[in-house]
């Protein structure tokens, strides 16, 4: 046989080889994961750990809700301040602003994504910490140290701008002209085109963007950690302090090998986040999957 | 004829409103390195890069944190080598061997891309969960391990969106000349370098920034990392723990180290744009 065809070949099992290994050690870690968890769950009823409120381990008692509640508390709260501003300022870029400021911010968002998460959380402690405890807390007559949800929101906020503006860009530019000049031949403003075709019009694709959103949020573990209090408790206000379910491994992971189920439990955790999150990222994806295949 | 004045006033006020919320956006940036440089600058001193922890420090006497920094430097350039290694294979496979619009080619697409997302508290717990099964302490082996499993998505994901731009025309033609499917890979691989540097470059920046990876599985020590079976300190976690120190002194030395961290990250942003800008001019 010919030289060149051995070669095809040898390279191409080598790099099978190396699909089918990382294809088989995704599948490990989620096995690693269940297999982990699953005394926990045999140990106590899945119903019973994800809606009980009371979380002490010594006493055997896990009760996922504070945790599930806190990363809830603070996914909303930074959907609450991102999705607006960032439909607002990708429909911006896209239809209103020149080339040139378009290439110009669209940079700076992703240098916006490579700042690593404990820089996040720095900025948290040095400015969104203490302008919630000193200045925003008593604007509502509520007393706080600032180490609340609505801290851990604010910070995440900022985090997921970045992955939602490129996506929600890249969608947005996707809308064919032809149905824009149909509306503002109409006698349409600009912003009503918007309203009334664009963003109805790019529906799906916006969702996508926003489920992604907030599976990062779901996931960050330290900026959220440094600012958000860590309190296991159910939060009542954006002035409370949570615990969300990351934090809960980073904080207690290395030193429970001692209390039985403790580490069943943050493996349960670590389940839990991953099946949310590929859930999440697998509907995000499909949508813009297709949504792709449809604009080539 | 008040009907079409409040029509364009609504576009007035929606064109502000959009400004604005573009200035929120791209001002945060600023904002966040504004910060950090304001307070971090202060306690930045050469002392601070060039020497290890000495006794006390940790309540604020002498010494730097070059063991971190190094610790930083080796685990990411380690990771991301390998994390290279592998990633770039898989897509190569992915887009030339794989018949394209194959089963195998979009499941793995779709998978690499849904664990891109993944975060990398989970790949920490599982790693110190098998660390401690297998015996292993925190290690930067361990750390190293991690952060590649958490790098290789971002690498085969980047380098895919990097070969898609390769024209088909390109690649039927080396075909129809007799080329066989390494040699036509090889020359995909010219047509994307620059290309590969970028994601070489992203995968670098995530590595060296991660926390919640390493804070399970590298450990920390106040040593310069020497062997790769010792726990090692990093960059992101010497900020997490000084940060949570009450002596002023010691936060204000996290802040500095976060300023080093920022230098580190821009430096590695602005050389990703630099390449970038050179891949579209080479662009055909």
């Amino acid at each position: 046989m010919n030289w060149r065809l051995i070669k095809d070949k040898l390279v191409e099992r080598s790099f099978s080889l190396l699909l089918f290994s990382s294809l088989i050690v995704i599948a490990l870690i989620l096995t690693g994961l269940i297999v982990k968890s699953v005394p926990l769950i045999q140990a106590e009823h899945l119903g019973k750990i994800l809606t009980e409120s009371v979380w002490s381990p010594l006493k055997g008692s896990f009760g996922f809700l504070p945790f599930i509640m806190g990363t809830i508390w603070v996914t909303l709260i930074s959907l609450i301040i991102a999705v607006p501003l960032c439909v607002l300022a990708s429909v911006y870029l896209v239809e209103y602003a020149g080339d040139a400021l378009r290439s110009m911010v669209l940079p700076l968002v992703n240098v916006l994504a490579a700042i690593p998460p404990v820089l996040y959380g720095v900025w948290g402690v040095l400015f969104v910490v203490p302008l919630l405890g000193q200045f925003v807390g008593p604007l509502f007559g509520v007393e706080t140290t600032g180490y609340t949800v609505f801290a851990g929101g604010v910070v995440l906020a900022v985090m997921i701008f970045p992955i939602m503006i490129s996506i929600m860009v890249e969608v947005l530019q996707t809308i064919p002209q032809e149905l824009k000049n149909a509306s503002l031949s109409l006698g349409a403003t600009k912003w009503e085109t918007v309203t009334k075709v664009i963003l109805i019009k790019a529906k799906p694709g916006l969702l996508a963007a926003v489920v992604l959103g907030i599976s990062r949020a779901f996931g960050e573990t330290v900026a959220v950690l440094m600012v958000c209090g860590n309190i296991p408790q159910i939060p009542k206000s954006f002035f409370d302090a949570g615990y969300p379910l990351p934090a809960l491994i980073a904080n207690n992971f290395g030193e429970m090998m001692s209390i039985p189920l403790y580490d069943s439990a943050l493996m349960f955790a670590a389940l839990l986040l991953f099946v949310i999150i590929f859930g999440f990222n697998l509907l995000s994806r499909i949508i813009l999957n297709k949504l792709e295949a449809k604009a080539s | 004829m008040s009907n079409v004045k409040k029509r364009l006033f609504k576009e007035k006020v929606a064109k502000v409103c959009m400004q604005l919320a573009g200035i929120t956006i791209t001002g945060s940036l600023f904002f966040i390195v504004g910060t950090i440089l304001y307070k971090g600058a202060p306690y930045l001193t050469w002392e601070m890069i060039s020497e290890t922890p000495k006794g006390g420090f940790y309540i604020g006497k002498d010494g730097g944190i070059l063991n971190a920094i190094l610790g930083s430097l080796y685990l990411a350039t380690v990771s991301t080598a390998l994390a290279t290694a592998i990633g770039v294979p898989i897509s190569i496979y992915l887009n030339v061997y794989v018949k394209a619009g194959s089963f195998l080619e979009r499941f793995s697409k779709l998978l690499f891309d849904v664990l891109f997302g993944i975060p990398s508290i989970v790949y920490g717990a599982i790693a110190f969960s098998l660390m401690v099964w297998m015996g292993i302490r925190a290690s930067l082996l361990g750390g190293i391990i991690t952060i590649t499993l958490l790098t290789i998505p971002i690498v085969v994901r980047t380098i895919d969106e990097l070969l898609k731009t390769v024209p088909v025309d390109l690649k039927n033609i080396t075909f129809s000349l007799g080329a066989t499917r390494w040699e036509t890979a090889k020359m995909f691989l010219r047509y994307i370098k620059p290309g590969i540097f970028t994601a070489i470059l992203l995968a670098f920046g995530r590595a060296i920034g991660d926390v919640a990876g390493v804070l399970l599985t590298t450990g920390f020590s106040d040593n310069l990392p020497k062997y790769i079976d010792e726990p090692s300190a990093t960059l992101p976690l010497a900020i997490f723990f000084q940060l949570s120190s009450p002596i002023p002194e010691v936060q204000g030395r996290a802040y500095a180290s976060a300023l080093i961290l920022t230098f580190i990250i821009l430096i590695i942003v602005i050389c990703t744009h630099l390449l970038a800008s050179r891949q579209q001019k080479h662009k055909i």
